[in-house]
């Protein structure tokens, strides 16, 4: 289909790129300088992430999204792959909506809800003090949805006559299903879980509706920084969250490479 | 059979009980918040009293009148519908050069053209906004290039950083990908043979395009618009880091009833209202595609 092209339809992508790949590159160019400003490049320095790696709040704060982003998207994973399965396998009312809507609707409105449930039931019963617990159910519930939809898409790719064949060869429902079905699905499951991960490293609107002043994460503290000071410090810890994330991706796309694909 | 029926609830029970307790209740309560009254401290005061034994409940409808009363709420969400509009459509006009370009693209390089406009939305939300704080601030070589053109062209200098121009830019580079996505799904689908017969024809690009491609292409670029409408009017990260006072939107105005000023009804009712407009696009958005499949 290759055909010649214009050139202003090659220039345009170009500078679409450009548009999308600058700003990044800028952040990550000037973690590298030698002045307080963002201005103009002065020096190469390693001072930002030296500094950072001595910032306790920011380490505190990193921490709690390693482990907000390992319980959330185990969690998320489990829940959503049964989600996944049951979406694909029967024909279900509810679960659909539950599953999609979070989805749909502007993240903000997740946290609105959340927060104000959280409140009410802590001063019902005095559970769930805003914190590290709020965030992380409030995570798992946003992530179910995203990897409930890897999951499925990977479930209708999958050759339903081999668990017939399981089942024919005398295997149960439960170990057809834990020899044939997870293993088929077991791509789906890992970048869903991936996924997950990702979104909730990454998650400021509803971590910022269900923090309270009890805890901190990663986009939470940048948030501050930017609000308050900033300093090249920002783009340390910017460029080394994007370094994770692309390392996330490589895994992925090692793991599973529909998964890249199919994710959207 | 009963088997089967095991299957079925050991799989859609768990998601259902969860997504339940900590999205379907929480969406109910804030349905209910905006009938109740604003607690003494903010927050909720009590649904319900008891008086002489009896129930008496205690709710209201004022949380929507004040809304409709006072023109200025109706005013932001006017400005919120055209913020959200205006990103769209740059998004669109953004988008669709890109996705042709990697539709029609040999297929060896699809692949990688595609993973390179959804590599950049990997990265953290907010750092994608503070990249245009650097950009857009007063001192970046940018703001200069742009004020030695206007100052050139004999105006006053001007600020881009907090204005409503940075909130228009870090919305659309924020969404961009949402549009790419589903334009190229749908256009790498077109038979390019059409576009060949009208050429043959006598047909001049402009009307190929206009008379098959576009509306060919109407599915994706519906498509894309929802993805990229709803989020954008519920968005309060952009405005808040990006602009100034003036650019203040329905969702900066929600998180400032919920989080600061704690007036819960009201909080509930603007979230409400933006529910309805999310849905109400979401199923123009439906009922649109639906049409377009049948006539495909």
């Amino acid at each position: 289909m290759a055909k010649k092209k214009s050139a202003w339809l090659k220039a345009s992508a170009v500078l679409t790129y450009l548009f999308l790949y600058l700003p990044l590159f800028i952040v990550v160019l000037y973690s590298f300088n030698d002045s307080k400003l963002n201005a103009e490049w002065v020096g190469f320095t390693l001072d930002w992430y030296t500094k950072l790696f001595h910032n306790q709040k920011m380490l505190t704060a990193a921490g709690h999204s390693l482990i907000i982003g390992v319980v959330a998207s185990f969690f998320a994973t489990v829940f959503g792959t049964l989600a996944g399965i049951a979406l694909h396998k029967y024909k279900l009312r509810l679960l659909p909506f539950l599953v999609l809507t979070p989805i749909a609707i502007p993240e903000l409105l997740m946290g609105v809800s959340l927060v104000i449930f959280f409140v009410i039931v802590n001063q019902l019963i005095g559970i769930l003090e805003l914190g590290l617990v709020t965030i992380i159910l409030s995570h798992i519930a946003f992530c179910i949805g995203f990897v409930a939809i890897v999951v499925r898409a990977r479930m209708q790719g999958m050759d339903e006559s081999l668990v017939e064949a399981a089942r024919d060869l005398g295997a149960s429902p439960f170990q057809a299903f834990r020899l044939v079905t997870l293993p088929v699905i077991m791509p789906g499951i890992i970048a869903g879980a991936l996924m997950a991960f990702t979104l909730s490293i990454d998650d400021f609107v509803i971590t910022f509706f269900t923090a309270g002043a009890g805890a901190s994460t990663l986009p939470l503290e940048i948030y501050s920084m930017i609000k308050i000071a900033v300093t090249p410090e920002v783009n340390a810890v910017s460029s080394l969250l994007m370094l994770l994330t692309l390392a996330l991706i490589v895994i992925a796309s090692k793991v599973s490479p529909s998964a890249l694909r199919g994710g959207n | 059979m009963l088997r089967n029926r095991l299957g079925k609830w050991l799989l859609s029970w768990p998601p259902l009980v969860y997504l339940t307790l900590f999205f379907l209740i929480p969406t109910t309560i804030m349905f209910v918040a905006a009938f109740r009254n604003p607690g003494d401290y903010g927050g909720l005061a009590p649904m319900y009293n008891i008086e002489d034994g009896k129930l008496v409940w205690d709710l209201t409808l004022d949380n929507f009148s004040r809304l409709v009363e006072e023109p200025l709420y109706f005013e932001l969400f006017l400005k919120s519908i055209g913020y959200a509009g205006l990103t769209t459509l740059l998004c669109v006009l953004l988008a669709y050069p890109l996705a042709w370009l990697i539709a029609t693209t040999h297929k060896k390089w699809r692949d990688l053209l595609l993973l390179m406009v959804i590599l950049p939305f990997w990265s953290n939300f907010l750092i994608r906004i503070y990249a245009w704080m650097i950009i857009l601030g007063p001192q970046s070589a940018f703001t200069k290039a742009v004020n030695w053109v206007v100052t050139g062209l004999g105006f006053e200098p001007i600020q881009l950083l907090f204005t409503p121009i940075a909130v228009m830019i870090g919305m659309v580079y924020v969404h961009l990908p949402f549009m790419v996505l589903p334009l190229y799904a749908n256009l790498e689908k077109h038979d390019m043979a059409l576009l060949d017969a009208a050429q043959d024809l006598g047909a001049s690009a402009w009307q190929r395009f206009w008379k098959i491609t576009w509306p060919l292409s109407l599915p994706g670029v519906f498509a894309g618009s929802a993805l990229v409408f709803i989020p954008a009017l519920g968005m309060f990260a952009i405005p808040d880091i990006l602009g100034g006072t003036d650019s203040i939107l329905i969702g900066n105005l929600i998180k400032q009833q919920i989080l600061d000023t704690r007036d819960w009804p009201f909080g509930s009712v603007l979230s409400i209202v933006l529910t309805g407009g999310v849905l109400l696009i979401a199923g123009l958005g439906a009922l649109v595609a639906r049409k377009g499949a049948k006539r495909g």
